[in-house]
């Protein structure tokens, strides 16, 4: 039996398993999603979308769908992979099973906590019925897998005028109680009018043993609301992660997704906005460092259908050994778009003969009063630079690194959280293996 | 100090230097001058350690030690310092940072520990004020878009910051007006001493007004054809290159 046979039987096993209310509107949702998905299957390369990245390897696994959380966790196992120097409230999810003994949750002056208790509160029923799934659909069949399962994720609702006083941590552990994990997390944040929040998310295995995730978050800015999404991408090389992303905008609104791609098996980021007012801005900046064989395939879409929005988009991509990356960054100005503002800029190194990246800015504008621009380059270190830094006494091995990390630098400056900025200033470093005698 | 002996460098299989003897005692400033394409940029490359240049024979020799193998970074540990005809940007990284790391790497070498932030701050200041430099000058991405001065100015405050035994300036002149030129012929000669060197390697005459040198020697076709004391400087200037083919 392969992967999707196994998933579409074990979706009346899933039904049974109790814990959900199979009259709901939500069920009605998952039995269409997993239909869909019986239909379309896994994507192959053949599909235009998927052309430069292969799931074969990943699926190929006999991967259990319902873990078991055998290994007790304590905090001690998950401290590191916390932002620790900055009040938060935090949300840890251990095989899928949300953990209350380790997480922070409230709902105070805004609710920060779990979608499993959202589905069958009724005091949730209106959100959920309002927005699950509705920018999620009919978008591919790995988010209808997800939405045929959906059960847990965070649950982020923040009413209006709230500024939300601590960055909220999503953190989803694998413990490797099995050998082959897939996890299917779903996350739906509600921002209401002129809130702000500042999210910060990551996948995380904790054993050798291999993990699928196969995650999907949808997010809700309200007029005005300010949304600040960080994902830290820096998992072990048998996890593999398909993060699939929506967002959608209201009038004058700022949503901003920074992707951070350090490590993993494989790595898809499907990454798409919507607008819905104008005066709306965008914002998608990410940094991917990969070696040995790692892949990332970061796909971007906005859609500008309003007057008056802007989208900037910033790309930067490191790849060493034999590591593959994949850019494809689409932006679609409809006819309605006057004055639209949308920039894109995708920027590659390629620090060894066996490393690749495949870029592809995709413009399709349909209105004529707009400033679009995109711009792509793939290039390798600068060796007059190399030589003038070297010149001056900084050995190859640093001056390399100072170089890759200034490549780097404009992404990183991005980060509204200083302590968040730190640690990823440090991760990059770890990643290109230097010590830096500076703070950035 | 510097002893170059019989120095043959070709690149891409193509010889550029022919054989060149040079000696630089400390205290001394050489200059070195010649027509385009004579040479003086790939002696001053060589002699920094840049990688693309091949030394097919001969010797480049700091204070005895022969500097063949050492890498770029070796030679500047060595007290090897070169200003660039056209130095490079490096956008992200700010003329401070560039500096600290440079010194403290240079220190790492020579089994040291890091300067101390305060100590580094003051000298930063110390040797701006020097050259003149603004201070929002030094929390700018090093080099990018700097103007022709700024960047050689910039050159002089690393050398003023390195404290090099050998100094090679190539091409200091080029893009400088003359105020600017000035100021960085000052900077120079306030960090010249009978303990270190310097060798100018530039087309005019020009810049030797200001930094007087004790040698010149004229590069032609990847050799020296001939050596004089500062009045070379002057007759070349008149005469002209064809001179002395």
């Amino acid at each position: 039996m392969d992967l999707k046979e196994k998933l579409v039987s074990s979706f009346l096993a899933f039904e049974n398993k109790g814990g959900l209310d199979l009259d709901s509107n939500v069920h009605n949702i998952r039995t269409k999603a997993i239909q869909n998905f019986e239909q379309e299957g896994f994507p192959t390369k053949k599909d235009e979308e998927w052309k430069y990245t292969s799931l074969n390897s990943v699926l190929k696994h006999d991967f259990s769908l319902f873990p078991e959380t055998a290994k007790p966790v304590g905090f001690k196992n998950v401290k590191e992979y916390l932002i620790n120097d900055i009040e938060s409230y935090t949300l840890i999810f251990i095989d899928g099973v949300f953990s209350s003994f380790l997480s922070d949750t409230t709902h105070d002056d805004c609710d920060v906590c779990v979608l499993s208790s959202a589905l069958t509160r009724p005091k949730y029923k209106m959100v959920v019925d309002n927005y699950f799934n509705t920018i999620a659909k009919n978008n591919n069949s790995l988010t209808d897998l997800n939405t045929a399962f959906s059960v847990e994720g965070a649950f982020i609702n923040i009413p209006k005028n709230t500024i939300v006083p601590k960055p909220i941590q999503i953190l989803n552990f694998s413990t490797g109680s099995e050998k082959e994990v897939m996890l299917q997390p779903r996350n739906l944040v509600v921002v209401g009018e002129n809130s702000h929040v500042q999210i910060i998310e990551r996948h995380q295995n904790l054993s050798k043993n291999t993990v699928l995730t196969n995650a999907v978050t949808e997010i809700f800015v309200h007029k005005r609301a300010i949304v600040d999404y960080y994902k830290i991408q820096n998992d072990t090389e048998n996890a593999s992660l398909v993060d699939s992303t929506f967002v959608s905008q209201k009038q004058q609104s700022v949503a901003s997704v920074h992707t951070y791609s350090f490590g993993g098996k494989l790595i898809r980021n499907n990454l798409e906005f919507y607008h819905e007012g104008e005066h709306i801005t965008s914002n998608l900046n990410g940094i991917s460092i990969l070696n040995k064989k790692q892949h990332v395939d970061n796909h971007t879409l906005v859609n500008h259908k309003f007057p008056n929005c802007e989208s900037h988009e910033l790309y930067k991509g490191i790849y060493a050994d034999k590591s593959t990356g994949v850019f494809n960054g689409k932006v679609i100005v409809q006819q309605e778009a006057q004055k639209t503002n949308a920039f894109q800029q995708n920027n590659n190194i390629l620090i060894d003969d066996g490393a690749s990246i495949n870029a592809k800015p995709q413009l399709e504008i349909f209105a004529d009063d707009v400033k679009c621009s995109h711009g792509c380059t793939i290039g390798q270190l600068d060796e007059s630079a190399l030589f003038y830094m070297q010149s001056r006494g900084i050995p190859k091995k640093e001056a390399k690194a100072l170089l890759l990390f200034a490549f780097g630098n404009d992404v990183v400056e991005k980060i509204k959280i200083p302590q968040l900025k730190t640690r990823i200033t440090k991760l990059i470093a770890k990643n290109l293996g230097v010590s830096l005698g500076f703070d950035f | 100090m510097l002893k170059v002996k019989n120095l043959h460098a070709s690149i891409n299989d193509k010889e550029i230097l022919k054989g060149i003897n040079l000696e630089i005692k400390a205290g001394e400033v050489h200059a070195i001058m010649g027509p385009n394409g004579s040479g003086k940029s790939t002696l001053s490359a060589v002699i920094a350690g840049k990688e693309e240049y091949e030394v097919t024979k001969g010797s480049v020799i700091l204070n005895n030690e022969d500097l063949e193998d050492l890498a770029p970074e070796e030679r500047a540990h060595k007290g090897i310092f070169l200003s660039f005809q056209y130095p490079v940007e490096i956008p992200g990284v700010t003329v401070t940072n560039f500096i600290k790391t440079a010194i403290n790497e240079t220190r790492k070498a020579k089994g040291l520990e890091d300067l101390p932030a305060k100590d580094m701050l003051k000298l930063i200041r110390e040797k701006a004020d020097l050259l003149e430099i603004d201070r929002k000058f030094l929390s700018r991405s090093l080099n990018e878009g700097f103007s022709g001065g700024e960047k050689k100015r910039n050159e002089i405050f690393q050398m003023a910051m390195l404290e090099p035994k050998l100094a090679i300036l190539d091409e200091t002149d080029s893009g400088l007006d003359i105020d600017a030129l000035k100021v960085v012929a000052n900077g120079v000669n306030k960090l010249k001493s009978k303990d270190n060197a310097v060798l100018v390697i530039t087309h005019y005459q020009r810049l030797l007004d200001y930094i007087v040198p004790d040698f010149v020697h004229v590069l032609h076709n990847g050799k020296i054809v001939k050596s004089g004391g500062k009045e070379l400087a002057l007759e070349l200037e008149e005469k002209g290159y064809d001179w002395v083919k």
